[in-house]
């Protein structure tokens, strides 16, 4: 094999690739991917259930910071209220981090029925209804915190310890390292993703979600209520963006910053167009996008051998920070590419960003 | 129709929408009071806002005695209004050219959410082209400074153009990508290739001559003057000219315009650089008064553009008043936070409710029983809708 290595140009993308299956098997690489790319695909999915139904969502972001910082208030503050409760050994819950996981979905929800009220009842521009929602919870988020400025905190959730044979297994132990080690809403998002999937393509209600977001005037005639289903769907998407938001200050932080979701509802939003409006391909998505974040991690604290480490640690010693941006630029770049229709298309739902107005009513 | 009555129906429902986040503010501000006053003041949010007014005027209406009884009477500082409206306006220069960058991409049916990435690459060509001529006399710098500022500005709003115009990427998703990669990029080249030796944290050279002149007051810039003369211009170009007759046609009639025998292609493409020239200058403002441009280099006038833009219905003059208002709170959200203890980010909040009732035109129509004219550009409609059309 090591003479694939010393071959011109393809030797690079060899050594990459064994550098890759090393890192998988034996670092934290694949685990971390996942835990990063949670927050995206909860929003990708939020993204996912607004555009489907035809409502255009740019406020994911804002949708996940106002759940983030309602679900740390409210655990913060039930946490002070019972002091002395102990962390089960599940998961480090306590009844602080439920209740405050169930604030910060509330929280995504309330956010959500604002941008539905706006895009389907008021029939407002729905890109400008998304601005509102991403200037409003930054200012009001932002606001709040500097005026309540909360001292305490209430701890994160665990990673659950898959037992060590499992991770040890011959070939498939990453796999089960990559999905086992995680906090509660990093495992839930797999199982999230599969049955959305399945019920986007697969029900009743799947089918009529479709159609409304392709032609929602087809669907009226044949007896779906095209504002009602509109509404309860993004209302729903915001349960994701509130589980995106709760895991920000409850399972990978333990704090609220201002403006702490960074961009991440952007990248969402990336990974919906990525993923072709499916939850999978939504997904993949999000698991790429932060493949290269945390192969970026991976690469700084354990360097490939070889060449192509040789190549890497020159360039990142002559240009760091450039280095270090790159692999979070990536997604940024990869969506202007995918959108360009250089690599394959992606086809929105047909009524996304129209109003509907029923026949016969003004 | 008079032209009162013209301009009465125009500014209707964004002054409602004003006063609507006003209200709104003082209820927030009051269910807060506990927090920031210790007890529930209803009375705060008048402190509040006339220590906002004050802050962008000078002009004080209240006297707080110091037993905490307010009495109303007005009392004129000249030299303190000023120095107050001086401020106001240099907030508002930058403001004034986000709003253009946005309202004149409405036009011609475009939403340019781009402006944050447009402002940085601005302000980044204006510092490296500040650094290289330095030491020139100060016209030729400050020219220099400006046009590269203005050019960078404009390149990062002709790729969302060209992308759009030849492969149909839609505007809106490409910007807000373009937005985080130009903070990404320049972070990484600041730090890399164009930091300077000596000060405690990475930034670009001084830019020395290109520094924008004061004009007047303490702080009146150049800049200033650049926003003001930018308006006149752009209410010409769109409305007095034939390519600007062209914008708007292809704004509200994209086939109607092609059937005509215009271009919409270069048209857009030619729009989203206009659009980003001026973001760009906005961000060559905010430099070229900094004097230089540090690593991070975080700033809110690019998103606050569109609030401007919809707030002066997307008509240069419209956008000349939004942006002087809202500068105006920029500019007095400090004595705020000072006088009457509430953080200043109670100015995102306001500024984003009214962005909200904006867009809920349809419901304050009902609510106010007021006629006005449409706030949302009739030209958006086709913004939204082709969301969905990207590479298709």
């Amino acid at each position: 094999m090591e003479f694939l290595y010393d071959l011109p140009v393809l030797g690079f993308i060899f050594q990459l690739a064994g550098y890759l299956v090393g890192a998988v098997a034996t670092t934290n690489l694949a685990p971390q991917t996942l835990q990063l790319a949670t927050p995206i695909a909860l929003g990708a999915l939020c993204g996912v259930m607004n555009e489907r139904s035809g409502i255009v969502n740019i406020g994911i972001e804002g949708m996940m910071l106002t759940a983030a910082f309602a679900g740390f208030m409210v655990a913060v503050f039930v946490d002070e209220a019972m002091p002395d409760v102990q962390p089960s050994a599940f998961f480090g819950f306590t009844p602080a981090l439920i209740i405050g996981v169930l604030a910060a979905v509330a929280a995504g929800m309330l956010v959500s029925l604002l941008h539905a009220w706006l895009s389907i009842s008021v029939r407002a521009d729905q890109i400008i209804s998304g601005t509102v929602i991403n200037i409003i919870a930054l200012g009001l988020t932002g606001y709040l915190n500097r005026l309540i400025r909360p001292s305490g905190s209430a701890g994160t959730f665990n990673s659950f310890r898959p037992p060590q044979e499992l991770i040890d297994l011959p070939v498939v132990g990453w796999i089960f390292r990559m999905f086992l080690s995680l906090g509660p809403i990093s495992m839930s998002v797999i199982v999230l993703v599969i049955v959305l999937q399945v019920l986007l393509f697969r029900s009743r209600w799947g089918l009529r979600t479709r159609a409304v977001g392709e032609h929602p005037r087809a669907a009226d005639t044949v007896g779906i209520d095209v504002i009602w289903l509109r509404y309860r769907n993004v209302v729903l998407g915001g349960v994701f963006a509130g589980l995106a938001g709760a895991w920000l200050t409850l399972e990978f932080n333990a704090s609220f910053q201002n403006g702490m979701t960074a961009n991440r509802g952007f990248i969402a939003l990336a990974a919906v167009i990525f993923g072709r409006w499916t939850p999978l391909g939504a997904f993949g998505g999000a698991l790429l996008f932060m493949f290269s974040e945390a192969l970026g991690v991976a690469i700084r604290s354990n360097p490939p051998a070889g060449e192509l480490g040789v190549w890497l640690s020159g360039v990142q010693s002559t240009y760091p920070s450039l280095y270090n941006n790159a692999f979070s630029a990536l997604p940024y770049i990869l969506t202007i590419i995918v959108l360009a229709g250089v690599v394959g298309r992606s086809i929105a739902p047909a009524a996304v960003g129209q109003p509907y107005v029923k026949e016969g009513t003004t | 129709m008079s032209v009162v009555r013209r301009i009465w129906s125009l500014s209707v429902i964004p002054l409602a929408s004003i006063v609507l986040a006003l209200l709104v503010g003082s209820i927030l501000i009051i269910a807060s009071s506990p927090a920031s006053q210790g007890s529930l003041d209803f009375f705060l949010p008048i402190r509040a806002y006339e220590s906002l007014f004050e802050g962008a005027t000078g002009l004080s209406f209240l006297n707080i005695e110091d037993d905490g009884v307010l009495a109303f009477g007005l009392s004129v500082d000249v030299e303190r209004a000023l120095r107050a409206l001086t401020s106001t306006i240099v907030a508002a220069a930058p403001l004034i050219l986000t709003g253009l960058a946005v309202g004149v991409g409405f036009k011609a049916g475009l939403f340019n959410i781009g402006g944050t990435g447009q402002v940085l690459v601005g302000g980044f060509f204006a510092a490296l082209a500040g650094a290289a001529v330095a030491d020139q006399p100060v016209p030729v710098a400050v020219t220099l400074a400006v046009l590269a500022g203005a050019f960078g500005g404009a390149l990062y709003g002709f790729i969302p153009g060209a992308l759009k115009a030849f492969t149909g990427a839609h505007e809106v998703v490409v910007t807000i990508m373009l937005n985080s990669l130009a903070a990404f990029a320049i972070v990484g080249l600041v730090n890399d290739v164009f930091k300077i030796p000596g000060p405690t944290f990475a930034r670009t050279g001084n830019i020395g001559n290109a520094a924008l002149p004061i004009l007047f007051g303490r702080d009146g810039s150049l800049g200033v003057l650049i926003a003001l003369a930018i308006v006149p211009i752009a209410y010409f170009l769109i409305y007095r000219t034939t390519l600007g007759f062209e914008i708007r046609t292809v704004g509200a009639n994209p086939s109607a315009a092609r059937y005509a025998g215009m271009s919409p292609r270069w048209l857009i493409v030619f729009t989203l650089s206009l659009c980003g020239l001026f973001a760009g200058l906005a961000g060559t403002i905010e430099i070229l008064t900094l004097g230089y441009y540090p690593a991070v280099f975080g700033t809110t006038i690019g998103f606050a553009g569109i609030t401007v833009a919809l707030l002066g219905r997307s008509h240069p003059f419209g956008i000349l008043f939004a942006g002087i208002l809202l500068g105006g709170m920029r500019a007095g959200a400090p004595a705020m936070q000072i006088q009457a203890d509430i953080p200043i980010e109670i100015i995102d909040v306001i500024q984003g409710l009214i962005l909200l009732f904006l867009a809920a035109e349809l419901v304050i129509r009902r609510l106010l029983r007021i006629r006005g004219e449409s706030v949302t550009p009739g030209e958006l409609q086709s913004v939204s809708r082709s969301y969905g059309e990207g590479s298709a």
